[in-house]
């Protein structure tokens, strides 16, 4: 496969080099093998659960009408976990580069990349046992004073495992990846653009807006969609703490939630049998492209961001 | 508009380290002074306690006075972001903000000032900012343009322009010209000459023909050796500088005997 030719006058071609070369080739390739290994892999289980009956899709009368509630739930506690913890990463983030004090920054940068480190069962019993029972009262006031928000409309869950829950759990659960790459690229700004607001006499937070984050925005975008990544395929938690009936509905506080494609895989895997389990499957493969549309998305969103701010 | 700024017993400290020793000057109203010497005299340094902006550095701190029109800079009750839009600053290297474009880049400063502006009013200081700064007639049809497509030098006078967009009544510029070719320079010392009818100037620079070319008064920086603090040598007007310096270092200096 080497065999791009060798610039003229320099015929020697160290046994080095080539080896380096073609171990980083072959790493390279690794990925494209295993992503398209993963790839045929769910095409090919997953056919044969495309044209499932009611009776191995829990009732539904085709795979669309089984994978949409599915897919529903999956983009809602995703997209609610990324509402709550974009802001929360891009001031953390902005703390430890910009404000807090650098012993400070240094525990704090520490203790969040620590939260990436807690295993996704452990956020789960923590989602049941602990953030579930005290958000009741939450759940209820909401659903008493602004019940007529569809959001809120409830009744309310008395036990907390609602997507709400899940989503707060989420949230924390992408909170690591997102403030770090943010802080990576505050860091990053340059001196020059800081300083050249700071002279026109802006305040810091004032230079924040005017150098730090136009800088950082394709990056903060880019962060924000692996999280968001990271938020629809996490599975554990969300399989923990949901009770979850399947149902399509914009209710985030009551019993009765959408579960998401990755839970119900996990819940209900280990039981299913035959077509079934090629439906689960096919539920696999349409997460695999969800997946894959967000990371495209998010390229391109990044690509049009950095032709359009020439550095 | 312009003031003159008076500076007593400055000390400049980076953290337990003195930087620059002892540095007590006047700086005249509606004039440029050219500050001189070797790299690491503390001239940067001394520059960036005129507006403040050395407190960007974790650990600076000044003792000592420095008041501009009787206005001490260091007083408790002074906030350090008023100081800057009092006394402007362009840097070494051209820095336009690089997601605006050269209209916004201009009006930066006065959008911190005042949230509310005209369209008309903002047009009329984009303007008055660019013609002040030489660059109307090269950028006049291409405003909305990133401000990172123009060359190095144009990017310089954008930076200008930002600074005098917000009518400071002092200019600093720490060696504006040195990542510029010799035609844009030209161009940047053509528009201090302009300038310094409405501003009071103070420019840092390692090019002593420039300081020769550009201003009415000189100081020069020295350092008695790696690890001492800079220290003012002598400051007098440029010509007196060039010809008959007071001091022996100066004479040593100027001539290329040493640094």
């Amino acid at each position: 496969m080497s065999t791009t030719p060798t610039e003229t006058g320099s015929p020697k071609r160290r046994l080095g080099d080539l080896v380096f070369a073609n171990l980083t080739r072959a790493a390279g390739l690794t990925i494209l093998v295993t992503l398209a290994g993963v790839a045929l892999f769910l095409t090919i289980q997953g056919i044969p659960g495309l044209t499932a009956g009611p009776a191995d899709l829990k009732g539904h009368a085709n795979f669309l009408g089984y994978v949409a509630p599915l897919v529903f739930g999956t983009l809602l506690a995703a997209v609610i976990a990324l509402l709550i913890a974009l802001p929360l990463a891009i001031g953390v983030a902005l703390s430890v580069s910009h404000y807090a004090p650098r012993s400070v920054s240094i525990v704090i940068g520490y203790l969040v990349d620590l939260l990436a480190a807690v295993p996704s069962v452990v956020y789960g019993l923590w989602g049941i046992g602990f953030l579930g029972p005290r958000l009741v009262p939450v759940y209820q006031w909401l659903a008493d004073h602004l019940g007529f928000i569809p959001f809120f409309s409830g009744p309310a869950s008395n036990t907390g495992r609602t997507i709400m829950t899940a989503s707060i759990v989420l949230a924390i659960m992408v909170l690591p990846i997102i403030t770090a790459i943010s802080r990576e690229i505050f860091v990053q700004t340059p001196r020059l653009n800081e300083e050249a607001a700071l002279a026109l006499g802006a305040t810091r937070w004032e230079m924040i807006r005017l150098a730090v984050l136009p800088y950082a925005r394709s990056g903060i975008v880019s962060a924000a969609m692996l999280g968001l990544g990271r938020a629809l395929g996490e599975t554990m938690a969300v399989a923990m703490v949901l009770s979850a009936s399947g149902i399509v509905t914009w209710d985030l506080i009551s019993n009765t939630n959408p579960s998401t494609i990755a839970a119900n895989i996990a819940l209900t895997f280990a039981d299913a049998t035959g077509v079934q389990r090629n439906a689960l499957i096919a539920s696999g493969l349409v997460l695999f492209v969800i997946t894959f549309a967000v990371n495209f998305g998010a390229r391109s969103v990044v690509a049009r961001y950095e032709t359009g701010s020439p550095r | 508009m312009a003031k003159s700024i008076d500076i007593s017993d400055l000390n400049i400290y980076y953290g337990d380290f003195l930087a620059v020793e002892g540095v007590t000057m006047t700086i005249p109203a509606r004039s440029v002074t050219a500050l001189i010497g070797p790299s690491g005299c503390g001239k940067s340094t001394f520059l960036r306690t005129l507006n403040r902006m050395h407190e960007v550095i974790p650990g600076a701190r000044v003792e000592g006075k420095v008041s501009v029109d009787g206005q001490s800079l260091y007083d408790a009750a002074v906030d350090p972001v008023e100081v800057r839009r009092m006394v402007g600053m362009v840097f070494q290297r051209p820095n336009p903000f690089p997601t605006m474009s050269i209209y916004e880049n201009v009006l930066a400063g006065l959008r911190l000032n005042n949230k509310r502006l005209s369209r008309s009013d903002a047009d009329a200081t984009v303007e008055r900012a660019l013609q002040g700064a030489n660059l109307w007639n090269e950028v006049k049809d291409r405003l909305n343009k990133p401000g990172m497509g123009l060359s190095g030098g144009q990017q310089q006078r954008l930076c200008i322009a930002r600074a005098i967009a917000v009518e400071p009544q002092v200019l600093l510029m720490d060696e504006p010209c040195s990542a510029l070719d010799p035609i844009s320079t030209s161009a940047i010392e053509d528009l201090i000459h302009e300038l310094k009818s409405d501003y009071t100037i103070v420019i840092v620079t390692h090019n002593m023909q420039q300081a020769a070319r550009v201003s009415e008064d000189t100081a020069f920086f020295n350092l008695a050796g790696a690890g001492k603090p800079g220290r003012l040598i002598e400051m007098n007007p440029t010509k007196k500088i060039f010809s008959v310096p007071d001091e022996e270092a100066t004479e040593a200096y100027i001539s290329g005997r040493f640094g």
